[in-house]
């Protein structure tokens, strides 16, 4: 008996927790499935019911639009790209934190630190003025720059973090194993960091996929807007009427990517994959 | 296969602090040589130096015939293994031991017959699909000894292989280290603060205290003909008794009385003063014991404090007064050891089947040949037999 209530309530508490997290998820999935009449004439049902149900029709509407296709390959490209640049540039700067004793070591994890703790809104206005003169205004790398600026400290961060649980052993067997330094790099020390640099590779695809502000500012046409961006941009055939059965279709569309990215990298975060590097 | 010359080596920090200071080594081709010291005598600073990972601020270092001083670890051809094994865990004990010879490029077929053929010395064939996390200290341990013999390196280096393992697993690699160096010929140096490991491994060892050389000698001639106080200290367990003694004729005065020196000892000491009388447990017995102790009179009454029965051995211990000279000198030196002194006392090893008790007034003879004598400002070996002793530090 005395075991039975702790388990009781820690199963009813994840019950609300898991309801408390995921039904805005399902109310978006089940508003995706509604016609748009439905939504127009107030549909008391969370579910669809007959009538009002709309099947994939949603779905092959927002995917028809062009603008939509092209506002995800836009998010897909410019994330995908920060992402790599970010993680690539974050993983030689950290290692060399974690490794190296330099002049200034301390002055650049600080600054890093103060870039992330910078407002995104407060950078938008100077960044407008500076890309429309650098001709970098509505194009991709115009995004991918500032958003590798905000993800590389986080990255630099936690991939140092990273770094300094790999004992210099490692690199050092490897040299003496015949190793020049970007080998022991590569070949031992990277793989050993992978779950960081993939946590790193997710914060930084979350951030850029996510963020909203600056693809609403520094962006004007198709030729660069990302999703959250393009979505508060989509108009149905009705200019006067919000499509909000389309937009959830097209939410949920925008959801998938990251499911997908999450899911893949998940699988790579190990932890403790240096277990059995020394004795322990 | 290559000699190793290190010719007046010094590492200085940062600070100034010298971590090795003018240390010259000759490492014969197929040599196993030992370097031993307590913690921070600069034996794994040396060694590092040798492989490359420490820079050498002075001096050369040889290998074969080539000045190695400025070559990367890898372009030394040198085979190391890691005090914490430092294996790829990434990696599966193939891979682990492979690593060297893809990154040589060596052909698919070459790498799996060299890498079979070493894990069958090391019997780790089964294990070859394994990922190191999923191995035991000891096998782990032989991974990281695969690594270093499937290449055809110049030489191995071991940095305290073995203080990671347990007792026991600790004496069968040692034999096994030692059978596979005897097999493959290999020039070998070896790091360890272990005396026992230094004694039975060792062609000759290296004995270094705070960065600088004391004695290179072999095993026995360390035991046998200690060149100063601190080598006679360090090596043997349990250590030397060091004794207050004046030398009057051919008479050593004793805290326990007096004793005959054989006379070119006496006469080494002569007029020296007080000194510092130096001789190991096993020299003691109790009179009348075995075949030993009617001769001479070399005797003396002791107090026995205390009792340790070992089976095969017995330790008894005397306690004694030092003069303050001399507690001094043995202060100093039970801090170069590492160790702390608690007390003056004299470790006698009797017979294992002895009936001295704890409390007991026992008959103590002492085979006075064997008697060291220091200088107690120098710590120099007075009575050292150079002959037999090989080099010590300020005798070259």
């Amino acid at each position: 008996m005395s075991r039975f209530w702790p388990r009781f309530g820690m199963v009813v508490g994840i019950i609300l927790i898991l309801i408390w997290c995921l039904l805005p998820v399902v109310w978006i999935l089940s508003l995706s499935f509604k016609s748009e009449d439905s939504i127009i004439n107030g549909n008391p049902g969370f579910l669809p019911s007959e009538g009002t149900f709309a099947g994939w029709d949603n779905y092959v509407g927002v995917w028809e639009n062009d603008q939509f296709r092209r506002a995800i390959l836009n998010s897909i490209g410019i994330s995908l790209i920060a992402t790599v640049l970010s993680v690539a540039l974050a993983t030689l700067a950290a290692y060399a934190i974690a490794r190296l004793d330099f002049k200034g070591k301390r002055w650049v994890l600080s600054i890093a630190l103060a870039i992330a703790m910078f407002p995104v809104v407060s950078l938008v206005g100077p960044l407008f003025d500076m890309w429309r003169a650098f001709g970098l205004y509505d194009t991709w790398p115009g995004l991918i720059i500032p958003y590798m600026s905000f993800t590389l400290p986080l990255a630099i961060w936690t991939l140092s973090a990273f770094f300094r649980e790999i004992p210099w052993e490692m690199e050092q067997a490897a040299q003496v194993d015949g190793a020049t330094s970007w080998q022991a790099f590569r070949k031992v020390i990277v793989p050993l960091a992978a779950p960081g640099v993939f946590t790193a590779a997710i914060l930084t695809f979350f951030f850029a996929w996510n963020d909203f502000v600056f693809g609403i500012s520094l962006t004007s046409t198709e030729a660069a807007r990302p999703i959250p961006a393009s979505l508060s941009f989509f108009v149905g055939s009705d200019p006067f009427n919000r499509p909000a059965s389309l937009l959830a279709a097209g939410a949920v569309l925008a959801t998938i990517p990251v499911v997908v990215i999450v899911l893949l990298f998940q699988r790579k975060i190990v932890a403790g994959l240096t277990s059995g590097a020394v004795k322990g | 296969m290559a000699s190793i010359s290190m010719n007046n080596i010094v590492k200085r920090y940062g600070d100034g602090f010298p971590a090795v200071n003018d240390v010259s080594v000759e490492v014969a081709d197929g040599e196993f040589m030992i370097l031993v010291g307590p913690s921070g005598c600069g034996k794994s600073t040396l060694l590092r130096m040798i492989v490359g990972l420490e820079d050498i601020t002075s001096g050369d270092m040889l290998i074969g015939e080539r000045r190695v001083n400025d070559l990367a670890p890898r372009d030394r051809n040198l085979a190391m293994v890691f005090q914490n094994y430092a294996l790829y865990p990434h990696l599966t004990v193939f891979e682990n031991i492979a690593f060297p010879l893809r990154l040589a490029g060596a052909s698919h077929d070459e790498v799996d017959t060299k890498v079979r053929e070493a894990a069958q010395t090391l019997e780790l064939t089964e294990h070859l699909d394994r990922k190191p996390g999923n191995l035991s200290g000891g096998q782990r341990q032989r991974v990281a000894m695969g690594r270093a013999i499937v290449r055809d390196a110049d030489a191995f280096l071991f940095d305290e292989p073995l203080s990671n393992l347990d007792a026991k697993l600790r004496g069968q690699m040692r034999t096994e280290i030692s059978r596979l160096q005897k097999r493959l010929g290999i020039t070998t140096v070896y790091v360890t603060h272990d005396q026992t490991e230094a004694m039975t491994l060792g062609d000759r060892v290296a004995v270094l205290k705070r960065g600088e050389l004391q004695q290179l000698a072999t095993p026995r001639e360390l035991y046998d003909n200690p060149g100063n106080l601190f080598v006679a200290g360090f090596i043997g367990s349990p250590p030397m008794n060091f004794l207050p003694g004046e030398v009057e004729g051919d008479q050593l005065k004793l805290p326990f009385g007096s004793v005959t020196l054989p006379e070119e000892k006496a006469a080494a000491a002569a007029g020296k003063g007080l000194l510092i009388a130096g001789i190991r447990p096993e020299h003691f017995a109790e009179a009348g014991s075995g075949d030993r102790g009617e001769d001479a009179g070399n005797t003396f009454q002791a107090r026995i404090d205390v009792v340790e029965w070992l089976g095969n051995e017995t330790y008894a211990y005397v306690p004694f007064e030092a003069p303050p000279e001399v507690q001094a000198q043995l202060t100093q030196l039970e801090k170069d050891l590492d160790g702390e002194t608690i007390r003056t006392q004299l470790i006698i090893t009797l017979e294992g089947g002895s009936t001295v008790q704890e409390g007991d007034e026992a008959t103590v003879w002492v085979d006075a040949a064997r008697f060291h004598l220091f200088d107690p400002e120098t710590g120099d070996n007075l009575t050292v037999d150079p002959e037999h002793a090989g080099r010590i530090l300020g005798r070259d």
